[in-house]
């Protein structure tokens, strides 16, 4: 039995009801779920191109998400389907995108790289590395000269801090104490490179003294952690105190993308992070405090499969775009 | 031409016949050296490296962290100083965070320092659409590349030319660009073995025809042969012009292939607005080979949008074999 006096509880216990903590484990599978989906379509030819699967780091998106409004902001990355779920979206319409229907979030336009919800305040993921480090800041400069009180959160990997962008980014964001959280979910590997050969300094919280911001470096796969960095981090954003830096360390368990044979690291690595499963971690701690009983778990569970099921099968049926429609939406107003 | 035409060739595919080619440049040359992102144990994003660190080790064969400004600055400051470095983009996309370097400092140095130095520098940049990876991963940039002075700009469309053209580009003591189409890293083509060149501003026909030129570039030179061969069907001969090099252009082929047609297409991937076909067009305009002309020059090229995710739509996007027939055609027989 876990200790649950009161020193012993976990943040996200005391700073959350059940109901919203069942939610976040809810979203939690359904990330899960709809990876497995979407790896499945993936190999049954239903999907086009690549993608890149974010099993393994549910808790990072779930967790730096839930203390946002739909008001708030993120910026995603090319391993955005955590971020996009946690953020609100509809799991049809991503099927939908990645089967490239008219009724995918970026209407078959965009595909996995690409998915957007603006209007849940997902300003979407990037195909580039690092694409999306200034786009947050500028997000939370609006935010700031319209004082419209929105934080946005910055979602990027261990390989994108090596960008230039990022020191750009940072800076900024630091000199004008912008509302913006930057959230590197650091899961050991830029594709091939791990971080021991990419990046000089240890964590990559350590980077925050260069722009004189907080800086945090949690355990990524446990929600409650990450959950408590980021909601000190949004606290001080709302407050007028500017950025933060979380480093949220986490890790892949499926190869880059498709096409990875995994030759840059070892079963045994892989083995011993699998064995971190972020998933069973949170129902264990749900279930210590109470939140959930016997059942719940494996209830709530079939819940997030039974919607993943409907997700593909709506966009299955979804009409694909008109191949006349093919320079639609280049501009805002199209020249004559 | 062929300085080892008399070596037997075998078959090998366009990836292959690169890799070949920085193998016999690594072997001959000390001061040749590869830089890219996962160019190392994982062979390249799209395999073209593959094992060379094995036989040349990681200082030789250099996974860069990813940051691709920095990255080809690296390469730019040492092929100042005594280095040959051939630096891998991981897709032509990533060049556009790299530009400055590119521009402003390979392409310019020796002149801005009235020829006091040269920057022999090859960048290589898998290009095109076709695999389904949307507007990031898919652009044709070439044009780009080629508007600027200092720069010279190739694109073969041959697992020989692809080796002949790297081998030349090695030997030339200015910055030489290599765009290569993703989708041409599979095909097979008879490769000689050990050292030959292509020169760098020589295009090649490789059909003979009389009645229309096709001036092609990269894949679409593929295209073209394939659409010639229907045309001929129906009594159209085209002459078919792999442009090989896009900076500096073979005039005279050009000019005296549309002296002997006296008809002009121009295909190529690139979106087609203030492309490669206008600056070939305007050649032939200026030209006394305009006095040939017996119909309007004729344009096939990208549309005017970013390449879309759906599959039906990124075919819809560029130019393919049907599109190609109707063009020819119609000019051929005047119904413009
Ligand atoms: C500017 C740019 N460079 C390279 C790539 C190719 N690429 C896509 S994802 C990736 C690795 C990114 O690593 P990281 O930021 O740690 O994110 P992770 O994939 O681990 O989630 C690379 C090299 C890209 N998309 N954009
Ligand atoms: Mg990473």
């Amino acid at each position: 039995m876990a200790d649950t006096s009161p020193d012993n509880i976990p943040f996200a216990i005391s700073a959350y009801t059940p109901e919203r903590l069942r939610g976040a484990l809810r979203q939690m599978y359904l990330i899960r779920k709809f990876e497995e989906g979407a790896e499945d379509s993936y190999t049954r030819g239903l999907i086009h191109g690549t993608m890149h699967l974010s099993i393994g780091q549910e808790a990072s998106a779930v967790g730096a998400c839930i203390g946002l409004s739909e008001t708030d902001k993120i910026t995603s990355t090319h391993r955005g389907h955590g971020h996009s779920i946690a953020k609100g979206a509809d799991v049809g319409r991503m099927f939908a995108e990645f089967f490239g229907k008219e009724t995918g979030y970026c209407k078959g336009r965009g595909g996995s790289m690409h998915i957007a919800d603006v209007g849940k305040g997902n300003l979407g993921a990037n195909g580039i590395v690092g694409g999306g480090l200034p786009i947050a800041v500028g997000a939370a400069l609006s935010a700031k000269r319209l004082e419209t009180g929105a934080v946005t959160v910055c979602f990027f990997g261990d390989g994108a801090n090596n960008e230039g962008a990022f020191h750009e980014a940072l800076n900024m964001a630091a000199i004008w104490k912008l509302p913006v959280i930057f959230l590197c979910e650091n899961n050991k590997y830029g594709m091939s490179m791990s971080t021991d050969r990419s990046t000089a300094v240890a964590s990559i919280a350590d980077r925050a003294v260069a722009y004189a911001m907080a800086g945090a470096s949690v355990d990524g796969n446990d929600f409650s952690a990450v959950s408590e960095a980021s909601e000190a981090a949004i606290a001080r954003a709302r407050a007028g105190e500017g950025p933060s830096l979380i480093e949220a360390v986490t890790y892949r368990w499926r190869g880059h993308s498709k096409s990875d044979r995994n030759r840059y690291r070892s079963k045994e690595e892989i083995a011993e992070w699998m064995a971190c499963d972020p998933i069973p971690r949170m129902v264990q701690m749900l279930s210590d405090h109470g939140i959930i009983g016997a059942g719940d778990a494996a209830r709530i569970e079939a819940e997030a499969e039974a919607e993943i099921v409907q997700g593909i099968a709506f966009a299955k049926e979804s009409p694909a775009p008109a191949l006349s429609d093919v320079t639609r939406d280049v501009y805002t107003k199209p020249a004559a | 031409m062929n300085v080892a035409a008399d070596i037997e060739a075998r078959e090998l595919s366009y990836a292959e016949a690169i890799r070949e080619a920085m193998d016999v440049a690594l072997a001959s040359d000390e001061r040749v050296i590869l830089m890219g992102e996962d160019i190392g144990v994982y062979g390249g994003a799209f395999q073209v490296t593959g094992d060379l660190i094995d036989t040349y080790g990681p200082d030789r064969v250099i996974d860069t962290p990813i940051s691709e400004l920095g990255g080809a600055g690296v390469a730019v400051g040492a092929a100042l100083t005594g280095l040959r470095p051939i630096f891998e983009f991981q897709f032509s996309d990533f060049a556009t965070l790299a530009m400055e370097q590119i521009v402003n400092q390979a392409a310019k140095v020796r002149y801005m320092l009235g020829g006091a130095v040269s920057v022999p520098v090859v960048m290589r940049f898998p290009a095109g659409s076709g695999t389904g990876a949307a507007a990031q991963h898919s652009q044709s940039l070439e044009a780009w590349f080629a508007h600027v002075p200092g720069l010279k700009v190739v694109q073969p469309s041959t697992p020989h030319d692809a080796k002949g053209l790297l081998l030349a580009a090695l030997e030339d003591p200015d910055p030489v660009m290599i765009f290569e189409h993703k989708l041409l890293y599979k095909m097979r083509g008879a490769v000689p073995e050990g050292h030959y060149t292509v020169p760098i501003g020589k295009a090649e026909i490789r059909r003979e025809g009389v009645d229309v030129s096709i001036v092609a570039t990269s894949i679409m030179v593929h295209k073209v042969l394939e659409a010639a061969e229907m045309l001929a069907g129906e009594g159209i001969e085209a002459e078919v012009i792999d442009l090989r090099t896009v900076r500096p252009l073979d005039r005279e082929t050009v000019l005296a292939s549309v002296r002997k047609t006296s008809r002009l297409v121009c295909v190529y991937e690139a979106v087609k607005t203030l492309g490669i076909g206008a600056e070939i067009s305007a050649m032939v305009a200026e030209s006394d080979a305009f006095d040939y002309l017996d119909a309007p020059i004729v344009r096939l090229g990208g549309a005017e949008c970013p390449i879309p995710y759906n599959p039906e739509l990124e075919k819809a996007a560029v130019p393919q074999v049907e599109d190609i027939i109707e063009a020819v055609r119609a000019q051929v027989k005047g119904r413009l």
